[in-house]
């Protein structure tokens, strides 16, 4: 019955999708459907390696910042075409977590936590000081993203880039999930001795779920700064690593649509609230408090529960 | 099968296994008892390659496989269950099962994202297999379960059902009466002679006596890490070293 | 050369202070409960802006030091009665993001009722550098080392020499062992919460008038306390002495010597160093899971 949820899943998915710009009146509506997909494609990379695979990455805002800037950098300054720019950004990404997830992701529990938050701190730092290439604090601007001679412009076009994009990483995800691949992930994270006495490279996993969740940061990054025409250090800052984070555990770990639900709540929230800045960290934070106190589990796993009671 | 020669293992100044040696036949089931502390689960962890041992060889099915990880273990043929239960209780419980396949199935990432053909038809095989698994052991009516709704006794059993996906050639079981009642250690026992008839060889670790006597062809006892004694059933209880050990040496 | 040496030193031994305070703070938690505070860095800010603060509406600054610590110490116990009780028994991951929630409120709510803005408190005893062989130590630098070696004395004293500082370490050691003699572990948690607050807090007061306050200060002071409790080892309390006192010296000569725009890096570059090749830290121990 797994897989029969998940194709309605799915198809709800794609006709949600496919009927949501009738009811979008104007193009700030359109700004923040693009900006929840494009969201929720790194919530549902960053879930596979939390709610799937039982990791902790505090720093995933680092990899989508490397994405952005690399893009923003390569194209402004040395003139490559933007589609090169991002598979080079997001294959410099994969190259970075890589390297640092064999030593990173020995560690557990809050020493991982540490480490890929000062993963993620070391890049915003780099972005922020490297003002010859990255414009500093302020950050640079970047022109519009184009693949042979095609251009995207317009609210209407990203929206139908973004939203197949959505489509087929929530499909890739589903499917993984039931595949031998998946159940390996989900092993580690449910006993992780166990998993490797039935024969799974426990630590290739783990480095194998990360380079993927952080490539897949850093191609979402890229698109994004095509898409504002501009980027900040903010983009890899702790906040918006907190703010990733954050989308995952309140939608629901372990759950692909949750992930989805996280983003559409936490993006649409900042917004609500961009007026009140100080209110809007406290609201936040007391979000990610009462969530974790109240549905551990986020809201797309507690629902499921509750129907699954009513069910029985 | 399996050959265990001065194997020893030390924690800092505790030496918890010293200079074990001893054989286990193929097809046999071969017992490892002991006092609490003896060293019991460290020998299986060690052997199992949880832990490395700081002396001794293992070798099994003909190669020294001392400090072998446990992944590289399970490649040669060897599973085991754990003391404490070691069930992922964040999958359902036929996933469990499944997951105990998993090196002979396709674990590509990528394989599974883009849902390859081949690889869905034989995730449905290892599904089938893994019901049929479930039926073994006896937990057939949880098969639409998720592991978090089993009780004890069936997850006990389940993980015996994850050891055998695997298709071992042997099966190291660390307490499997640990906390059943009666008649579940009935059906342990039952179950544990089911897998010898099929052709694994099992080794395993318990305190239950009655249930050791009855199903050993072999028992290895062990005591303050040291091999107490070695032989059948019979040889052992008649052993006064083995009785003295259990029940001071006045006794 | 030796002074200009001797000023870096001075100036991140300083500052390692309140990072070794900060991370006694953390140590202390970690001890009773194995939860990392992360919004420990907000008590350390706590302690300097409500210092600021209240030396700004005029009350003497000896009062408003003392206050400013209390106040932080009730917020640290409330964090732990509404937040962190609450949650009972849940996960490592569950248990971090509920402190970062923490952190973000506590800086939210300070943003909006104290401002954006940064402040200074009054040195201690006033701003005539006294020179040194040749560099200049601040008297805010003397003020900050003597407290913290009168603090660490007291809780080491604390520690050794009274039931309730035995009855913590004991929760330390092990939880479930400490219930069974009877300490209400519960009280204890509380107590450590409480206590970390206000050692943060004192840290973060006693360098408000050299490194200046604001709302946001708490995050780096945090993020870096906990980087020298890891290097001390977590948990072990001579450990964050000496983690702290090393990260700040080692912070100093990175902005003396190499640069100052990455002097904020640096912490981040030796805590994965650390986690890479000794997680336990100088002076921690290092554990197996039993299986």
């Amino acid at each position: 019955m797994t897989v029969s949820r998940s194709s309605y899943g799915l198809t709800a998915l794609v006709v949600v999708l496919a009927l949501l710009p009738l009811a979008l009146p104007n193009p700030f509506y359109y700004d923040v459907a693009i900006r929840i997909a494009i969201n929720a494609c790194v919530a549902i990379g960053l879930n596979l390696l939390i709610g799937y695979t039982g990791q902790i990455s505090l720093g995933h805002a680092g990899f989508f910042g490397i994405g952005a800037y690399a893009s923003a950098i390569l194209t402004t300054q040395f003139g490559w075409p933007p589609a090169l720019a991002m598979v080079a950004g997001a294959a410099g990404t994969g190259l970075l977590a890589f390297v640092v997830a064999r030593p990173i992701l020995k560690l557990k529990g809050h020493y991982l936590a540490m480490a890929t938050l000062g993963l993620g701190i070391i890049a915003s730092i780099v972005l922020v000081n490297e003002t010859a290439y990255t414009g500093g604090p302020d950050g640079m601007s970047v022109g519009g993203f184009s693949l042979a001679g095609w251009q995207i412009t317009g609210e209407h076009a990203w929206y139908s880039v973004v939203a197949c994009l959505l489509v087929v990483v929530t499909w890739f995800a589903l499917n993984l999930i039931e595949a031998p691949a998946g159940r390996a992930l989900q092993a580690i994270h449910g006993s992780e001795v166990a998993a490797r006495v039935v024969g799974v490279n426990t630590t290739a996993f783990k480095v194998r779920v990360f380079v993927l969740s952080a490539v897949l940061a850093s191609l979402m990054g890229s698109l994004t700064a095509h898409y504002i025409g501009f980027v900040t250090p903010g983009l890899a800052g702790f906040f918006h690593s907190i703010e990733l984070v954050t989308m995952v555990v309140v939608g629901g770990m372990a759950s692909v649509f949750g992930s989805i639900l996280g983003a559409a709540l936490l993006t649409v929230l900042p917004q609500l609230l961009s007026t009140f800045e100080g209110w809007e960290t406290v609201i936040f934070g007391l979000i990610l408090m009462l969530t974790m106190i109240f549905l551990p589990k986020g809201v797309v796993p507690t629902l499921r529960l509750r129907f699954a009671k009513e069910e029985n | 099968m399996l050959q265990v020669n001065g194997l020893s293992k030390t924690f800092g100044g505790v030496k918890a296994v010293q200079d074990v040696t001893f054989a286990v036949r193929g097809k046999t089931i071969h017992s490892v008892i002991g006092p609490n502390g003896a060293g019991k689960t460290t020998l299986f962890n060690l052997i199992t390659g949880v832990y490395t041992p700081s002396d001794g060889e293992i070798v099994f099915d003909g190669e020294n496989v001392a400090g072998a990880t446990p992944d590289q273990l399970a490649r040669r043929g060897m599973s085991r269950t754990f003391q404490n239960l070691q069930v992922c209780m964040n999958m359902s419980a036929i996933e469990n099962v499944m997951v105990g396949a998993h090196l002979t199935l396709n674990t590509s990432l990528f394989a599974g994202m883009i849902r390859l053909p081949s690889l869905r038809r034989k995730d449905r095989a290892c599904r089938e297999e893994a019901q049929r698994l479930m039926n073994f052991v006896g937990v057939g009516k949880y098969i639409k379960s998720h592991a978090s709704q089993m009780p004890y006794g069936a997850l006990k059993r389940l993980e015996i059902a994850r050891a055998l996906a695997a298709k071992p050639k042997i099966l190291l079981l660390d307490e499997p009466a640990a906390g059943l009642n009666h008649t579940e250690t009935g059906e342990i026992d039952a179950l544990i002679q089911k897998v010898a008839e099929s052709g694994v060889t099992v080794v395993l670790v318990e305190h239950d006596m009655k249930l050791v006597m009855n199903l050993s062809d072999h028992i290895l006892v062990l005591d303050y890490g040291k091999k107490l004694a070695e032989g059948t059933a019979e040889e052992v209880r008649r052993n006064p070293d083995v009785i003295a050990a259990y029940l001071g040496a006045s006794a | 050369m030796l002074s200009e040496f001797l000023q870096f030193l001075f100036s991140g031994v300083t500052v390692g202070a309140m990072y070794a305070l900060a991370a006694l703070g953390y140590g202390l938690i970690y001890n009773a409960s194995g939860v990392i505070n992360f919004a420990q860095g907000e008590f350390i800010m706590l302690g300097g802006m409500a210092a600021v603060f209240l030396t700004e509406a005029g009350v003497p600054l000896p009062v408003a030091i003392v206050l400013a610590v209390a106040i932080a110490a009730l917020v640290g116990l409330v964090v732990e009665k509404l937040a962190i009780e609450p949650a009972g028994n849940a996960e490592v991951v569950t248990l971090i993001i509920i402190t970062i929630g923490a952190s973000l409120t506590l800086r939210g709510l300070v943003q909006i009722f104290l401002g954006k803005g940064n402040h200074a408190l009054p040195s201690f005893s006033g701003e005539t550098p006294i020179a040194v062989l040749g560099a200049t130590l601040l008297p805010q630098s003397l003020w900050v080392m003597g407290v913290t070696l009168v603090v660490v004395a007291a809780l080491a004293w604390f520690f050794g020499r009274t039931i309730l500082g035995k009855a913590v370490l004991a929760t330390a050691y092990n939880k479930l062992a400490a219930q069974l003699v009877g300490i209400n572990t519960r009280f204890i948690l509380l107590l450590s919460f409480g206590l970390a607050a206000a050692l943060g807090a004192l840290g973060g007061i006693l360098v408000a008038p050299i490194t200046y306050t604001s709302y946001d200060a708490g995050i780096m002071m945090g993020l870096k306390g906990f980087v020298a409790a890891t290097l001390g080892g977590l948990g072990s309390g001579v450990g964050a002495v000496v983690g702290g006192l090393l990260l700040g010296a080692v912070e100093a000569m990175t902005a003396g010597y190499i640069s100052s725009a990455y002097k904020d890096a640096m912490p981040f570059v030796l805590i994965l160093l650390i986690l890479f090749f000794r997680p336990q830290g100088l002076f921690g121990k290092k554990t197996t899971d039993r299986v």
